[in-house]
């Protein structure tokens, strides 16, 4: 499958278009939901962290910290990523499945397109963008948490702050966004394998993408794992 | 002209084409026809390349397709226009845009020039009002004209047409037939027709090709459907009382008349 998605491509004419659509389907499409859930996660993760926080010698600033760094290093590319599997992975797979189905990747295919490169490939062009949303579900994360925290009246907005910024590690930044990257060829290519590949009705079309959600989230957890031992551990 | 000496496909242990040969004649449309199951559809796949015999050879005006290199195969997929039988059409572009599609992919044409023979495809096809449409906009019947008006667009050789009459009321069904043949002629195309439906049999069946249990069983034209002993094409091509009657009717005047 790999190969084919880069072999014979389609005209950049043609591609360039797909790109921009898949742009429009996958990532701004998803940017609604992404900014919804990880506002109001962040927001929860300040408040339980300060209700845990009953020990008095315990720094307040605490809750700045443990809000960023559940965020970044965890919440915003694993969480968001398992979330996504679920959004674009099921539209990936349904849409690509449909097109199975109703005999459309067989009409590209007698015309002479390479039809993986044709439906694949702009997903991934257009999943390199995915990085971008996780960047936003970082920043929302922590500003829900700052939110909920000071208005909340848990801590104070200074002390928040210092949490944020006590004992950051620049590559926690790469770690996240290193995983985010391998976690968005995962949502390309898993779905639209389980799409294109299917055979059936309108039935097992739905069948596929429960499947593919289900894979995807399954290897993106194990990779998760995998990554955190090779890169922080 | 396509020619196929015998074909053979099996998948496992079934063996679907048991040494099917014949020619499909250009300039006119050529029916395979045969009970569910025969192997028409293995058959016309085999000649879109989506099966890979296991025995035989396909030539298209002689060029052997096994023996093409993968660039003279691509090559010669721009020659081929498909009809699906669910008409296949791409449901996020309109109607214009899936006529379109294969000079956009295969052409350098400007869009000026694309829009132009887009335009007259489709008026060739009596769609005029339809261009900006979804395929879920439009009738049974307009997506099936709209996936001929697709599979011309690009000036083909060959014109494959998989049950193009499925799911068509008898009205419509013998408007696409006729369009189907005008357009061969008009074009000298070869045209391979997979069907069920009778009515498209007596009313275009220039060269008939029935298939009875991956063996070809008969093969000639509309008005010898009528004469023939042979069994098999008379049982399946009868099987109903109208049909019979009109056989009968027929003979009875082809009789009076040879008397």
């Amino acid at each position: 499958m790999w190969k084919e998605i880069f072999n014979k491509p389609t005209k950049w004419s043609v591609m360039k278009t797909l790109i921009f659509k898949e742009i429009d389907d996958l990532i701004i499409g998803s940017l609604g939901i992404v900014a919804f859930i990880s506002f109001f996660v962040g927001g929860v993760v300040a408040i339980q962290t300060a209700l845990n926080l009953t020990n008095p010698l315990i720094p307040s600033y605490l809750i700045g910290f443990a809000t960023r760094q559940s965020v970044i290093l965890e919440f915003a590319p694993t969480f968001i990523s398992i979330v996504m599997a679920g959004k674009m992975g099921s539209f990936i797979t349904s849409s690509i499945g449909t097109m199975r189905v109703t005999e459309q990747i067989d009409a590209l295919e007698v015309m002479g397109v390479n039809s993986l490169n044709y439906l694949v490939f702009p997903k991934l062009m257009a999943l390199l963008l995915y990085p971008f949303v996780i960047g936003i579900s970082m920043f929302l994360g922590i500003l829900g948490g700052w939110m909920a925290g000071v208005y909340g009246g848990f801590t104070a907005s200074t002390e928040f702050i210092e949490g944020i910024q006590k004992d950051f590690i620049p590559f926690h930044i790469a770690y996240a966004f290193i995983k985010t990257f391998v976690f968005a060829l995962l949502l390309a290519t898993i779905p639209s394998f389980h799409g294109f590949y299917m055979k059936g009705g309108a039935l097992e079309v739905g069948k596929a993408s429960t499947v593919a959600f289900v894979w995807t989230s399954v290897t993106i957890i194990l990779i998760n794992y995998i990554l955190t031992q090779l890169l922080l551990s | 002209m396509i020619e196929i000496r015998n074909i053979e496909k099996s998948f496992g242990d079934s063996k679907v084409l048991k040494g099917v040969s014949t020619i499909f004649e250009t300039g006119k449309t050529n029916l395979i026809i045969g009970q569910s199951g025969s192997g028409k559809t293995v058959l016309l796949k085999s000649l879109l390349g989506i099966h890979k015999p296991d025995e035989g050879s396909i030539s298209f005006d002689g060029r052997i397709y096994a023996e093409l290199s993968k660039d003279e195969k691509r090559e010669l997929r721009t020659e081929i226009g498909m009809v699906f039988q669910g008409s296949a059409l791409f449901d996020s572009m309109t109607v214009e845009q899936n006529v379109g599609f294969p000079l956009k992919m295969f052409t350098r044409n400007s869009r000026a020039k694309i829009q132009e023979r887009v335009d007259f495809v489709l008026k060739r096809v009596d769609l005029v009002d339809a261009h900006n449409k979804l395929p879920s906009e439009i009738s049974g019947g307009m997506q099936k004209r709209v996936a001929i008006a697709r599979a011309i667009v690009n000036n083909p050789k060959y014109l494959f047409c998989d049950e193009p009459n499925s799911g068509l009321d008898p009205n419509t069904s013998t408007l696409i037939d006729n369009l189907i043949k005008e357009i061969t002629e008009e074009y000298n195309i070869t045209t391979v027709i997979n069907t069920h439906d009778m009515n498209s049999v007596m009313e275009i069946g220039e060269n008939i090709i029935f298939l009875k249990d991956g063996v070809k069983a008969w093969q000639g034209t509309k008005e010898e459907i009528f004469i023939t002993d042979n069994e098999d094409i008379v049982e399946f091509v009868y099987s109903s009382n109208l049909f019979k009657k009109v056989r009968e009717a027929y003979l009875k005047e082809h009789k009076a008349l040879s008397l």
